[in-house]
């Protein structure tokens, strides 16, 4: 029993302190305004109040802290991308991720527990067999593994040559791993708030002033909040978003469904995918196997799910684990993602002067966080694009640079 | 025996006690009636305590006796987290508790409930992460295996499982007073109706719960109601069949045994009833503390005496009928407690206080208190109510083994919110109403705050008819009926102790103070707290807790509980097993019609897409030696390849000609008949998305082929763009209708001349590039002279019921000459010597065509294609890259693997996309990706191999082989 906890037992009045901004009103003015009380919005007003001595934020969400995409992902922590770019990125995400437990003095429940990705063709071994080298020259583990090593990292798994798609080999990403995410906007929000950074859940902007080329203030449900500058990080909703400022975004918005069973006592370790029949899972800290796949058929703004989607997921995971047949769905639901041309996000400058773009984050958003809020605060503290995010900006679309990641996302994220 | 709790008839509706079955439970032999469940069968025998707990390891029994609740969560022959009270008995199941170390009664982590006041809300948040790395290392495998309920059974492979679709005007879901009263309004007016309920009975309520002073009231209420229905005509009842969501459109899943039905109905009424609601006070998790409605299942459902001594908490006239179920069953009813100041009885609950049992008004029970094994419960203590949930100092303590709770209700509402409904609350009432529902969604009876078992009824007849008037039956609506009678839903029926264990969700063992607390640390919105203290997230999904939950967030925030709300409630209802929705499983493979042959000639074969392709003939350890002589057989003798997974696209009409300029790259309209042409299309973005050959055989008349894995793609862009560009042409999808071989090598012509009559084959009659229709082996055929590989060849494509015979044909006619198939990998090869890219293989989602050679097939005089305006405007930049052929000259060095890096120093400037070693150049050969610097013939480049080893390859012109393009032209 660490001696953390015992503060709760031994004292009269439960020693809790409210770790967001209390209900309180709008500020006429704020430095900087970010939009989305989501983990990349909390984030970016972290490391800007922790490293860059802005603390003048507020922090604006239309519904509750993380309850977009970050409470909604499948909480797949992995940087075995493709690209040099979207590597480097990436890795130095899950550096962030490792400490961030003891950073926030708040368990974001990191685990390094592998992502092992299924092959069933050749072609698959050698898309996989590329990420493997980049990954290994970049210093992110990753391997190709054969058949009897999948066995030894994941013994349940179906490896019978006489199904219908048998397995001829993996990508094993041993730096992979999974946190609570939920617990990671919550972390970076405490963090955030405590430093004086102002909260401000059920508020939702409605209008962007600008004028001169430069955003003013912000509409919202609550009033309108003059800004020094603005970020948008709202995720599903950020092509509208945006095109309130007068920016077309190339994003397509497509429905992201997952399912989560009952909690059983653990059997399965690493997260697996299996891009062949659309599908990845993982089993919580609690115990419950979480199943996620493909992206809906179709675009739209919306949350609702499908039944289709869930026969499909669960007659492709039933291909890898039999067993699981027999396991109890409890709930599904839907995120809704914002996807670019090529897979990657669009960060930095926009077309407005000072309003700076945290967009296009598809199916791989929460995995950025860390380095997302890190790299925006930079940005918006210095004005200055950081090295790390430059190949992602707007721009590369119209200088056709784009940094194409189609290959190391489908059904992994 | 049947037990000592087992009542007389006519109690148990659901038993036959003509057949007794026996069945194990922790290892001990038990006997139950047949239509008993695990539950009932052991409350018969005085076996209460079932499983134990999420976190606590709490001792749990019955608690709903509907299959609500996670407290009689099971292991049914190895089948983990069965819900006990509500599944089944059969001879020689063997059942087990859950959760526990050691055994069910002596459980050793029980100890961890002695520790909660340690463990607040959201305790692993708080801690757990000192040092750096001590949560994965140490934590997380203890919380891990601490966590969980059931073991699954990681050897059971699924029953069979499989779907049915079903259609209907009208779906009623719930076959209780309301359910069954529209059904029959339906049924009348002659619409199509299924009535799906998730009990084994009809009748809902009534076959349970008590409506009048007299018993049988009910009895006889649901006889002629049932039988009623089932004299009538277009109705289909499914009864143990539980619709278990909503989707768009009215799109049901419906489970009924081993069969999951999708049903689509015109309209749907919802008769989903309520669920009764537990109150929060200490303890209230013990066995033997139980809802009214639980008890009374017990008793009419399955004839088992709940208890021997009563105790029932009443918040509300229901908790009076189970107290007269109680005592005409022979259970002494010690007090019912009312926590009610001023209740207004109706005649059953004067019929109770008449027959002098003690009622104590404006109490409420305090706490629990358990038999000291603390399985099960031993009395209450019963104090009066001061203020909203708070209690008064002192309190009586009163003996009992049961307490029945009747405190309120809250309407199962999960259905009609996934279809979009809002949930209201009034204080008054102190109860959920639900309204926003799409107009094709009804709902009546309780679930929409009728209580009156009259008004229950007419509800039920006006949302039916509601819903005929919407099918465009000429029916009358009668005005929606108003709800008269007093809400049987206490408002607060929450009482704190200092000990805490007042639990608000039993599935996740939280108590009153972890919700409170969750909102102190300002966890205010109840989706946050829900996350935060997972309020709701176990098996129950909340049913028992979102309503207390509310309760309290709103009181703590200082909102109203409408304010507040539920969490959102999401598809399934109950919990389902994936094999359900996975059912016989889709997942089509597609054999070519010479298939067979590939299998007799002991082919191993690979998977392309759907397909199944050969890779070669031969030993599967023995590729490389298969792969030489099946290459060298083609440069110099004749080879034969299925090559029937090629997709094929009829494209036809005055515009296909220009329809083809727009969407490939070269040009078309001038393309003479009888001649074929090389197609690369590139998208938007004017990357190279596939390739193929367009072969005229009219003016009017294209064949065009696409890549194996790209044909689908390419097909459904050209649908979009024909439907956009609105041309005269007719696109028609015809891989399947064809099949096709390559004849390749300098003795194709000679071994094909056998079997052609009507074609001149002669290089003159027939040059590279041709096509012709005509007869092979007396099969209608359209041959192509192609040069994939290299050499002089012809595809054959024929219809694709003859592939056999054609394939046969070929093989016979060219046994003289030692004609042998050959495999993909032989033909990924030969293509490889002559310099030839795969789109997909040799290109990846950024490639442009200059940079993999195909700067020629662009038409840039045309005025537009697919891609055109980013190929323009690509080509005013520095090219970046480029593919290059090289050889590795060291022949002890790794051979390149496809995807290994090729460096320029430390930096990664391309990789290796095709690699083999070629037996016709000796040395090994491929294609890579590198900058234009290192791409210059003559250079070399270093290639990082297997194992991080390094190695130099030489850059070199394309193609390896025949580069005059000699072979190909013969």
């Amino acid at each position: 029993m660490p001696f953390a906890l015992l503060k709760y037992g031994f004292s009269k009045k439960y020693p809790a302190r409210h770790s967001f901004t209390p209900r309180k009103d709008l500020n006429q003015h704020y430095d900087v305004v970010i939009i989305g009380g989501g983990g990349h919005g909390v984030a970016t007003a972290y490391y800007l109040a922790r490293y860059h001595g802005i603390t003048n934020i507020a922090v604006l969400e239309k519904g509750y802290l993380g309850g977009g995409n970050t409470g909604r992902n499948t909480a797949v922590l992995r940087a075995n991308y493709l690209t040099e770019e979207g590597v480097k990125f990436y890795r130095e995400s899950l550096q962030l991720y490792r400490g961030l437990s003891n950073e926030f003095d708040f368990n974001i429940m990191w685990e390094n527990r592998g992502q092992l990705t299924l092959a069933t063709t050749d072609a698959a071994m050698r898309s996989f067999r590329w990420r493997a080298e980049v990954n290994k020259h970049l210093g992110v583990g990753s391997e190709l593994v054969d058949c009897q090593q999948i066995k030894e990292l994941v013994p349940l798994l179906n490896l019978s040559e006489n199904g219908r798609y048998p397995i001829i080999g993996g990508l094993w990403h041993y730096d992979g791993g999974t946190a609570r995410h939920d617990a990671v906007a919550w972390g970076y929000a405490k963090a955030a708030c405590e430093r004086g950074v102002e909260l401000h859940q059920l508020t939702e902007v409605t209008g962007l002033k600008i004028t001169n080329n430069r955003i003013k203030a912000v509409q919202t449900n609550r009033g309108i909040v003059e800004c020094g500058c603005a970020v948008q990080a709202v995720a599903g909703t950020s092509s509208l978003l945006a095109g309130m400022a007068g920016i077309k975004l190339p994003i397509h918005t497509y429905p992201l469904q997952a399912m989560v069973t009952q909690p059983y006592k653990p059997v399965l370790g690493p997260l697996v995918s299996a891009p062949h029949v659309h599908v990845y899972i993982q089993q919580t800290s609690r115990g419950e196997f979480v199943i996620g796949g493909g992206s809906d058929p179709y675009p739209l703004y919306s949350t609702r799910s499908t039944l289709e989607m869930k026969e499909s997921l669960s007659s492709a995971i039933q291909e890898l684990f039999p067993f699981i047949g027999n396991a109890r769905l409890l709930r599904q639901w839907a995120g809704i993602t914002d996807m670019t041309p090529d897979y990657s996000p669009i960060m930095g400058l926009s077309p407005v002067d000072n309003y700076y773009l945290d967009a296009g984050w598809g199916t791989w958003g929460f995995k950025a966080t860390p380095i997302c809020g890190k790299t925006m605060s930079e940005l918006v503290a210095t004005g200055k694009v950081p090295d790390l995010i430059k190949p992602f900006g707007l721009d590369r679309f119209y200088r056709f640079e784009q940094v194409n990641e189609a290959g190391a996302t489908a059904a992994s994220h | 025996m049947a037990g000592a709790n087992r009542l007389a008839e006519p109690h148990g509706l659901l038993i036959d006690r003509s057949r007794t079955i026996d069945f194990e439970f922790e290892g001990e032999a038990y006997q139950g009636f047949a239509g008993d469940t695990v539950a009932s069968a052991l409350a018969a025998h005085d076996a209460w305590l079932l499983s134990r707990s999420f976190k606590y390891h709490r001792p749990r029994g019955i608690f709903t006796m509907a299959g609500q609740d996670s407290n009689c969560m099971v292991t049914v022959n190895g089948d983990a987290n069965v819900l006990g009270d509500v599944e089944k008995i059969s001879p020689g199941l063997r059942v087990f508790g859950q959760n526990y170390k050691g055994s069910l009664r002596k459980d050793r982590r029980a100890r961890i409930g002695r520790f909660s006041r340690f463990l607040p809300v959201g305790f692993y948040y708080k801690t757990f992460f000192k040092p750096k790395g001590a949560w994965e290392k140490r934590w997380a495998p203890i919380i891990r295996n601490i966590a969980g309920l059931g073991q699954i059974d990681t050897e059971a492979v699924p029953a069979y499982y499989d779907k049915q679709y079903k259609f209907c005007d009208l779906m009623i879901v719930g076959g209780g007073p309301a359910g069954l009263s529209a059904a029959k309004t339906a049924a009348d007016a002659g619409a199509e109706v299924l009535l799906v309920d998730e009990n084994e009975a009809l009748g809902g309520a009534l076959n349970y719960a008590r409506f009048a002073v007299s018993s049988d009231a009910a009895r006889d209420q649901r006889g002629e109601m049932v039988a009623a229905l089932s004299a009538a005509q277009h109705v289909e009842v499914m009864t143990d069949a539980i619709c278990n969501g909503w989707f768009s459109d009215n799109w049901l899943p419906v489970i009924k045994g081993r069969r999951l039905y999708k049903v689509r109905a015109r309209e749907v009424v919802l008769c989903t009833g309520v669920l009764e609601q537990p109150a929060v006070f200490h303890n209230n998790d013990l066995p033997g503390v139980m809802l009214g409605s639980a008890a009374q299942r017990l008793i009419r459902l399955y004839a088992v005496r709940p208890g021997k001594r009563a105790v029932v908490l009443a918040g509300n006239n229901d908790g009076y009928a189970v107290a007269l179920d109680l005592m005409d069953c022979g259970v002494e009813i010690a007090a019912v407690v009312e926590l009610r100041d001023e209740p207004v009885y109706d005649d059953i609950a004067k019929a109770v206080r008449a027959k002098g049992v003690k009622v104590y008004e404006g109490h409420a029970v305090y706490r629990a208190i358990s038999t000291s094994d603390k399985h099960h419960l031993k009395a209450v203590e019963i104090r009066q109510i001061v203020g909203q949930g708070q209690c008064g100092q002192s309190g009586e303590r009163v003996s009992c083994d049961l307490l029945c709770m009747s405190v309120g209700y809250t309407p199962t509402y999960q259905l009609a919110c996934q279809a979009g409904a809002k949930l209201g609350y009034e204080d008054n009432t102190a109860v959920f109403s639900i309204s926003g529902l799409p107009e094709s969604l009804h709902i009546a009876g309780s679930v929409n705050g009728m209580w009156d078992l009259q008004e229950v009824l007419r509800d039920g007849e006006q949302a039916a008819r509601a819903a005929l008037r919407r099918l465009g039956y000429e029916i009358k609506v009668p005005p929606k009926v108003v709800n008269s009678t007093v809400s049987p839903s206490f408002g607060w029926p929450i009482f704190s102790h200092p000990a805490g264990k007042e639990f608000v969700d039993y599935d996740e063992d939280l108590q009153l103070a972890d919700i409170v607390n969750a909102t102190r640390e300002g966890y205010e919105d109840v989706q946050l707290v829900k996350r935060y203290s997972t309020v709701g997230m176990g098996p129950s999904q909340g049913r028992n807790s979102a309503l207390a939950t509310a309760r309290l967030v709103a009181w703590a925030t200082g909102r109203s509980v409408a304010q507040t709300g539920v969490s959102t409630a999401r598809p399934p209802f109950a919990p389902e097993r994936i094999a359900h929705n996975a059912g016989r499983s889709f997942y089509p493979e597609r054999h070519t019609s010479m298939h067979h042959r590939h299998v007799e000639a002991g082919a191993q074969m690979l998977m392309a897409g759907a397909w199944w392709r050969p890779a070669y003939y031969g030993p599967s350890g023995e590729r490389d030696r298969c792969m030489r002589e099946e290459s060298l057989n083609v440069r110099n003798n004749v080879g034969l390849v299925d090559v029937s997974t090629l997709g094929g696209l009829e494209v036809r009409g005055p515009d296909a000609g220009e329809f083809l300029n727009r969407m490939f790259t070269y040009a078309f309209t001038k393309q003479p008949v009888g001649r074929s042409r090389y197609v690369v299309m590139t998208n938007e973005h004017g990357v190279v998305i596939d390739d193929g050959v367009a072969c005229r055989f009219h003016d009017e008349h294209y064949y065009v082929t696409a890549t194996t894995g790209g044909v689908e793609r390419v097909y459904q862009l050209m649908l979009r763009w024909k439907a956009q560009w609105r041309l005269e042409v007719d696109v028609t999808h015809v891989t399947a209708a064809w099949c096709g071989v390559n004849i390749a090598g300098p003795k194709s012509r000679q071994v094909l001349a056998t079997l052609c009559e009507d074609v001149d084959l002669s290089a003159e009659a027939f040059p590279y590039m041709g096509v012709r229709e005509g007869k092979v082996a007396g099969i209608p055929a359209r041959l192509m002279r192609v040069g994939f590989v290299g050499e002089l060849g012809y595809e054959v494509h024929v219809p694709q019921h003859y592939g056999e015979r054609l394939w046969d044909a070929i093989m016979e006619a060219g046994a003289a000459e030692e004609i042998r198939p050959f495999g993909i990998e032989t033909q990924r090869l030969l293509r490889l010597e002559k310099g030839h890219i795969i789109i997909g293989q040799d290109t990846d989602a950024m490639t442009h065509p200059a940079e993999v050679h195909l700067a020629w097939a662009i038409a840039r005089k045309k005025p537009f294609f697919v891609g055109a305006r980013s190929i323009a405007e690509i080509g005013k930049q520095p090219r970046k890259r480029k593919l290059a052929g090289f050889v590795v000259n060291d022949l002890d060095a790794p051979i390149p693997l496809e995807s290994h890096l090729v460096l320029d120093g430390d930096k990664m400037t391309g990789r290796v996309t095709s690699c083999y070693f070629s037996p016709t150049v000796g040395k090994p050969i491929g294609l890579a990706f590198m900058t234009l610097e290192q791409a210059i013939p003559g250079s070399s480049v270093t290639i990082k191999s297997t194992g991080g080893v390094f190695v130099t390859a030489k850059v070199v012109e394309l193609p390896f082989y025949d580069p005059e393009n000699q072979r190909q032209d013969l």
